[in-house]
């Protein structure tokens, strides 16, 4: 099956919005300001993670002293960050179907410039006792539509053990690269592609790793983070409240790493990730309208992948690489029927029969981020991103539709980093190519360039 | 064009930022630690490993700056809210390396610390305090990191770190042990700062004060902490053996002798709640009915 290049063009759109609108990942003066400690303690460059940033988070946000129970603040404090970021950026599009006065449509390019902001992050997060830890963010979009990004209790270090800690809400997964933790922010490069990549007329609703999850998580370490597993039973709502979709539809995140000293060079990490679930297909209808949460007819999907953190001096990498597959029901359009966020409108009611040029979609993708670190209020950033169908959904579409190449580059400036707040001025450009979206069926190309402040206090 | 002034401009920002990094990094050495960060002493030694001042820089202005200062003088931006007057609850001002004088050594009182004091110290982090376990580093770079510290002193360029204090092997624990440890503990007086209870409720207590005149509180052994210097039975010998060097806790090496000082660890294991170490003295000290001791007398 081979989409409308309108429908592509607006999908791509859509993918732009989607990214544009990814709420800002957590970096909390908060805590910075409970423990009297900079953001450089904790990231590399706020809001990514740095080794003892991810122990702190592993350990339920504790420095595991003996004053990490909230009695032993002032009762002033009040663990709750903002985040905002406001910014001139130019989007550019190199083919957009535009009408013709004599009729009929001509490809153009599409350059818009000019000064925005975006979403506001609320983040609350911190102890409730010794072990017992919390993190709330009410997130917005840039038009002010709040919903709960994260709401999650977890208690930590049971029976006295690093390797019992266990998390109940809607929480970050467990990767090693998270992209809550992502440096970059432009609509273009702001998320990391394969951790949302679905082929191209696939419904499948689920299998988002880069956003928020809702389920129950344990996590196992050693004392010192070196050793670091852990497995969520997730809802397959890809984060949404309520149970919309199926009702009995459930998935699986597992990730485990493990660092090794490299001498002068520091920490190395190594790890792998899967996520291997099931999402509904078939939905009662009443008067032809699906009923919410009404689905069944289970059909499965699968994500994995490798990690690597590797440090040369000021140099590090991120590698990354994923392997998907999605049950041919998804990639022939069944699945995703409430909502409609991939388009599909396809029931698997009873006595459905697959199309003959239905397949199975797989895909490769694999990006590298580099980051030269000049010191820690100075970062350099670079992303190389790529993803590659291995087979399509239908045997129609082309062999490379939906193929994406992306690579991002920018700088972030923090001349404030204290122990209470943090200012940056950050710069990026990125450019993204997608195959088969311009309405010519050829690949489209789209670039952002931007320029802002973003803070929190 | 439009897209090479936007270019053009890119490229001065960048060159702009570049620029300030390089000012700022021209800033933070001076000649005298130029000069100094050249020399054979800006090293560290720890087993096979040899830590490097200048490698230690960048993880010390990352990691410890806020607390210990640029200058190493234990004023960061974040000491004053250390200050026991201001939080009593985290009551301890981050160390000043420039006169290097640390509470946790191996090293007899009034001498430096072996460099492995440090690279543990800073491993294990401090309790009661804002110092967190930095065990995250490798060992490469906590090296670099105690040699970064050194630096801040002239004391390491003029002498030599004391030679560490022996301590015997560890004997049995007895009930005679737990009850002269319980003499030791009235005979040298620890009561007048820990109280007779071990709960730090002293006499003496509400007047301490560390060697810069800042109110500094003594040990509750009742509290689940364990003592800053480290938590197993030989910390704990080596805390009251060697002093913590700028406190108001001095050493005990004159006044009790070797075998007396393990008695005192094992008493002192009795005040402590139930922990991975007390199981034996707590069990002797319930058998014996021990009582607090009598600040009229000695032991019960």
């Amino acid at each position: 099956m081979i989409l409308s290049r309108r429908y592509l063009a607006g999908s791509l759109l859509l993918l732009f919005f989607v990214l544009a609108s990814l709420p800002d990942a957590c970096a909390i003066p908060a805590f910075a300001r409970k423990y009297g400690l900079r953001c450089s303690a904790c990231h590399e460059a706020w809001p990514m993670l740095n080794y003892f940033g991810q122990k702190f988070k592993d350990n339920g946000y504790q420095l595991m002293n003996d004053r990490d129970s909230p009695v032993w603040q002032n009762p002033s404090y009040w663990p709750v960050t903002m985040r905002i970021t406001p910014f001139w950026h130019r989007e550019g599009t190199d083919k957009i179907a535009v009408d013709t006065p004599g009729g009929g449509t001509v490809n153009q390019s599409l350059n818009i410039s000019g000064f925005d902001y975006s979403g506001l992050d609320i983040l609350s997060a911190g102890t409730i006792e010794k072990n017992v830890s919390f993190l709330l963010v009410p997130s917005s979009d840039e038009t002010g539509a709040f919903h709960m990004e994260s709401v999650n209790a977890r208690v930590d270090n049971l029976l006295h053990s690093s390797w019992l800690n266990i998390k109940l809400g809607k929480f970050e997964l467990d990767n090693v690269v998270s992209e809550k933790r992502i440096l970059t922010l432009s609509p273009n490069g702001g998320g990391f592609n394969i951790y949302h990549f679905i082929p191209v007329g696939d419904g499948n609703i689920f299998g988002q790793i880069g956003d928020n999850q809702v389920g129950l998580e344990w996590l196992g370490h050693s004392v010192n983070d070196r050793t670091r597993v852990s497995a969520a039973l997730l809802s397959s709502t890809d984060g949404n409240p309520d149970l919309s979709y199926g009702s009995n539809s459930y998935s699986g995140f597992f990730a485990a790493s493990q660092a090794f000293d490299a001498g002068k060079l520091g920490v190395q990490r190594l790890g792998f990730y899967a996520m291997i679930g099931e999402a509904p297909t078939t939905y009662r209808t009443a008067g032809g309208v699906p009923i919410v949460s009404s689905g069944i007819g289970n059909k499965s999907f699968n994500r994995e992948g490798f990690v690597g953190l590797f440090y040369l001096g000021k140099l590090d990498f991120q590698v990354v690489t994923q392997h998907g597959s999605d049950s041919s029901w998804f990639g022939a359009c069944y699945g995703d029927i409430i909502d409609g966020a991939t388009g599909c409108t396809n029931n698997n009611v009873p006595g459905t029969v697959l199309p003959a040029t239905a397949r199975a979609p797989s895909w490769n993708g694999a990006f590298v981020e580099t980051h030269y670190v000049v010191n820690p209020q100075v970062i350099f950033i670079q992303r190389s991103e790529w993803v590659r169908m291995s087979q399509q959904g239908s045997t129609l579409n082309p062999g490379n539709l939906g193929n994406i190449d992306n690579y991002v580059f920018g700088f972030r400036w923090m001349p404030v980093m204290n122990n209470r707040a943090g200012f940056a001025w950050h710069n990026e450009f990125s450019w993204f190519r997608v195959q088969g979206f311009a309405p010519d069926g050829t690949a489209l190309t789209s670039n952002s360039l931007m320029s802002g402040f973003d803070f929190d206090f | 064009m439009r897209r090479e002034t936007l270019q053009g401009t890119m490229w001065l920002c960048a060159v702009a930022v570049l620029a300030f990094c390089a000012s700022s990094s021209a800033q933070v050495t001076s000649n005298q630690e130029h000069e100094w960060l050249k020399s054979p002493a800006a090293t560290s030694h720890i087993g096979n490993i040899t830590g490097h001042a200048q490698a230690g820089a960048g993880d010390y202005r990352r990691y410890c700056v806020v607390c210990h200062g640029e200058i190493g003088d234990g004023n960061g931006e974040s000491a004053q809210w250390y200050d026991p007057t201001n939080n009593p609850a985290i009551g301890f001002r981050p160390r000043d390396f420039t006169l290097a004088v640390f509470k946790c050594r191996s090293t007899p009182t009034g001498t430096l610390p072996i460099d492995e004091d440090l690279f543990n110290t800073i491993a294990r982090g401090m309790n009661r305090s804002a110092m967190p376990p930095w065990n995250t580093f490798t060992k490469q770079e906590r090296a670099d990191l105690v040699a970064w510290i050194k630096h801040f002193s002239p004391r390491w360029q003029t002498e030599k770190p004391g030679a560490p204090i022996q301590i015997p092997a560890e004997p049995e624990v007895t009930a005679d042990r737990v009850k002269a440890g319980q003499d030791v503990f009235g005979r040298v007086q620890c009561w007048k700062c820990h109280g007779v209870e071990g709960r730090g409720n002293g006499p003496s207590a509400s007047t301490l004060q560390d060697d810069l005149g800042h109110t500094i509180a003594p040990y509750n052994f009742t509290e689940a902490a364990p003592p800053k210097c480290g938590g197993t039975d030989q910390d704990i010998y080596r805390i009251f053996m060697t002093g913590l060097d700028g406190t108001p806790m001095p050493s005990f090496s004159d006044n009790i002798k070797p075998d007396e000082a393990w008695d005192l660890v094992f008493y002192l294991r009795t005040l402590q709640p139930p922990n991975a170490y007390n199981a034996k003295e707590k069990q002797i000290a319930k058998q014996l009915g021990l009582k607090p001791v009598n600040p009229n007398g000695s032991g019960q």
